[in-house]
């Protein structure tokens, strides 16, 4: 189920090109989705990993058409389900694809679901919205699809109400409402991060459990790099509204090509008994969204930035597969060496400390110079990028 | 921060700065029915030592965090403090007393400064009330605290809505170090941070262990970063204590079945380690701690429970030197 390889060959569902949000607010206009595209095949998993404020969820909410246009608005891409084109379409027609082909999940199961309305009539709902069926037959579906999401005594929940439920459950709730139509879609946005690590553990599992059952595409919209590792076969990483690298989850965790994704890693302890890791934070702050950096947006924060990375922003770059993208440029196919094998060397020896000089040396006797006369980052918020 | 090893042999409980005995705090939730956030905890923290508290939420260790500065009054027990017990409820004087020693770090650095307040009040606070600042030296030393934490002195006349959550959470850090304690609660100080801003944090956290002595209660729920960042580290649920050790031990052999289960359900970074795993996942969620009944209160959802465990407490004891548990298993 984790091999790769196997899903090359398998049907694209959902294709996500050059997509660009903006939105407007008080300060300027926010550019909080920078070009992004991608895509999701039957039965696979794409985690979309990132810090707050990154785009990733502006990103999924495009997709479903929840965006708020004003302020927001869509000013490039498009967004093709099974071949049709899904994005800017008319509302009437964006309902027919919302909760009956792609299924959304959202973070915080308590604000997400209706206080007022029992769970069944909630799940109830989307059934007879999309598949037309009786209130009765809607409230059996119901029943059925909360003992699908594996909560207990279901005949009698079914006319609890959300606060009846703990989060957890709630949460299973919400996963029962998404796939009520059998989406071949499946939306996670951030769907464990409200939730206890042992009952995390048992919401991943159904979702893998219902993925394998359905041939369920999921899109896992997350910051937790461990969550990413337990459930993608794909992962795109995100920084400041753009993809920066993305490939297999193989290729992401151990021939990583961008050094924020590097950075992510080094910040983050690693439970090895025998090794002792410090952990090296990223200083600094994601650019301003307001006013993207003309060069790579990483720059100011990273530590192989060179004179070029500030003037131009890199284009995606092959690492070591075809699928294995990079924006950045230490991945600049060079010399003819396939993959750009030796800049990947160098990168991976920044990880470690202890090799940081060998790694300046080597980037000196490639004729690169660091760039060290970064202006002192300047002082904003973490939230300057985020949508308002 | 690692290599601090507390578990010297013999002594189940080294003579530690703050010494817990049998704390309990009970919440009344309606007329006769009480809340058991905190249910008996016995720890001892010995000085410049890092005690990590992981629990999941609802098991007490914020409640354990809040009643050792103060903030709520204590139903039964004893926290000593340098061979002094602390007031089971604090009158302004005591706040005033031990506030200097034990200080507090919060989860939110959103609410938990003052919007209306510069930093430099913000920071000026304590040592102004404490009387250890000349009205003509806080400029200098809100610098200086600013200057440690990683800031600069410039941003003294700043608002906190003018900062990233990583930087506000270094201005609570300021303002708990301000007053020079000896005893640090940092109660989820990472969990709002985004994992490049957690690594500042705990790095900041780890050097002023080394260069001030700090003793810190580290609450947390990230399992993985407890482990990093403590010497010895304690699990919680339900209000009691279930296992206390050396971080390693009780992260790579953990004694109690709940132990197990948290941190096999903890998700790491490393596809080929998550692939191998086997996802033995827990069953059921944790019970409400109001009117609890005899017996172990993991009982319900132990993959390993006996007869014994519907009905009698287990003991907490010493299984390993320096590893304690309260498991029937090790009884």
């Amino acid at each position: 189920m984790k091999n790769a390889t196997n899903h090359r060959t398998k049907e694209t569902l959902l294709e996500v090109s050059d997509l660009r949000v903006e939105f407007d607010t008080y300060g300027g206009i926010v550019k909080a989705v920078r070009g992004v595209s991608f895509e999701v095949a039957r039965g696979e998993t794409l985690a979309i990993v990132g810090e707050s404020g990154c785009g990733k969820s502006v990103t999924v909410q495009s997709l479903m058409g929840l965006i708020p246009m004003p302020p927001g608005r869509i000013t490039s891409g498009f967004v093709k389900l099974k071949g049709q084109d899904i994005l800017g379409v008319s509302l009437e027609k964006a309902n027919q694809f919302r909760g009956k082909e792609i299924g959304m999940i959202f973070q915080d199961p308590m604000t997400s679901l209706n206080p007022t309305m029992t769970v069944g009539k909630q799940i109830a709902e989307t059934v007879r919205v999309h598949d037309g069926v009786s209130a009765d037959e809607g409230r059996k579906r119901a029943i059925e699809l909360l003992e699908l999401v594996q909560i207990p005594e279901a005949k009698s929940r079914v006319d609890h109400y959300p606060f009846q439920f703990s989060g957890g459950m709630r949460q299973r709730v919400m996963i029962a409402m998404a796939i009520a139509c059998k989406p071949s879609v499946l939306i996670a946005d951030e769907p464990t991060t409200a939730l206890d690590v042992t009952i995390q553990a048992q919401i991943l599992r159904l979702l893998r459990e219902l993925q394998r059952e359905r041939d369920m595409a999921i899109i896992l919209i997350t910051h937790d790099l461990g969550v990413v590792a337990q459930m993608a076969d794909k992962v795109a990483v995100m920084y400041a509204g753009q993809i920066v690298e993305s490939g297999t989850v193989d290729e992401i965790f151990y021939q990583s090509g961008h050094p924020y994704t590097l950075g992510l890693r080094s910040a983050m302890p690693e439970n090895d008994e025998e090794k002792s890791k410090v952990l090296i934070p990223i200083e600094g702050a994601p650019p301003d969204l307001f006013n993207p950096p003309v060069g790579c947006s990483y720059f100011e924060r990273c530590p192989n930035a060179m004179k070029i990375c500030g003037r131009e922003n890199p284009a995606l770059f092959n690492v070591s597969s075809p699928e294995h993208l990079s924006r950045c440029w230490l991945q600049v196919p060079r010399r003819a060496q396939p993959g750009g094998g030796g800049m990947r060397k160098s990168l991976r020896h920044t990880l470690n400390t202890a090799d940081a000089a060998d790694a300046a040396a080597e980037t000196a006797a490639e004729g690169r110079v660091t760039f060290f006369e970064q202006p002192s980052a300047p002082f904003r918020g973490d939230e300057s990028g985020m949508a308002p | 921060m690692n290599n601090q090893n507390s578990s010297t042999p013999g002594s189940t409980l080294p003579k530690g700065i703050l010494e817990i005995r049998n704390l309990k705090k009970h919440f009344e939730v309606s007329k006769g029915s009480f809340l058991h956030a905190v249910d008996g905890i016995t720890l001892s923290i010995g000085k410049n030592e890092v005690v990590g508290l992981v629990g999941e939420s609802g098991c007490g260790k914020s409640t354990l965090g809040r009643t050792l500065v103060g903030l709520y009054d204590k139903s039964s027990g004893e926290v000593v403090y340098q061979g002094e017990k602390l007031p089971s409820r604090y009158a302004s004087s005591d706040f005033k007393k031990y506030s200097r020693e034990i200080q507090m770090i919060f989860q939110d650095p959103y609410s938990s400064l003052n919007p209306r307040m510069t930093v430099r009040e913000i920071i000026a606070e304590g040592p102004m009330i404490h009387k250890l600042w000349k009205s003509d030296e806080v400029n200098e030393k809100v610098g200086f605290w600013l200057k440690r934490v990683g800031l600069s002195a410039d941003h003294m006349s700043r608002y906190a809505h003018e900062f990233s959550g990583g930087q506000r959470q270094r201005i609570g850090i300021a303002r708990a170090l301000a007053l020079e304690p000896k005893v640090i609660i940092c109660d989820e100080p990472i969990s709002a941070l985004d994992v490049s801003v957690q690594a500042q944090v705990v790095n900041l956290l780890g050097e002023l262990k080394r260069t001030m002595g700090l003793t810190l209660l580290f609450i947390a729920h990230d399992l993985s970063m407890v482990r990093y960042v403590s010497d010895r580290m304690a699990v919680m649920y339900l209000g009691s204590m279930v296992e206390v050790g050396p971080a390693n031990e009780v992260y790579f052999r953990p004694l109690h079945p709940y132990t197990q289960s948290l941190i096999a359900s903890n998700p790491e970074p490393d596809p080929e380690k998550e692939r191998s795993r086997t996802h033995t996942v827990l069953k059921g969620e944790i019970p409400s701690p109001i009117n609890l009944k005899p017996g172990c209160r993991f009982a319900g959802r132990c993959p390993k429970a006996m007869t014994v465990c519907q009905s009698v407490d287990p003991v907490f004891r010493e299984v390993k030197p320096g590893h304690s548990t309260a498991c029937h298993l090790y009884a």
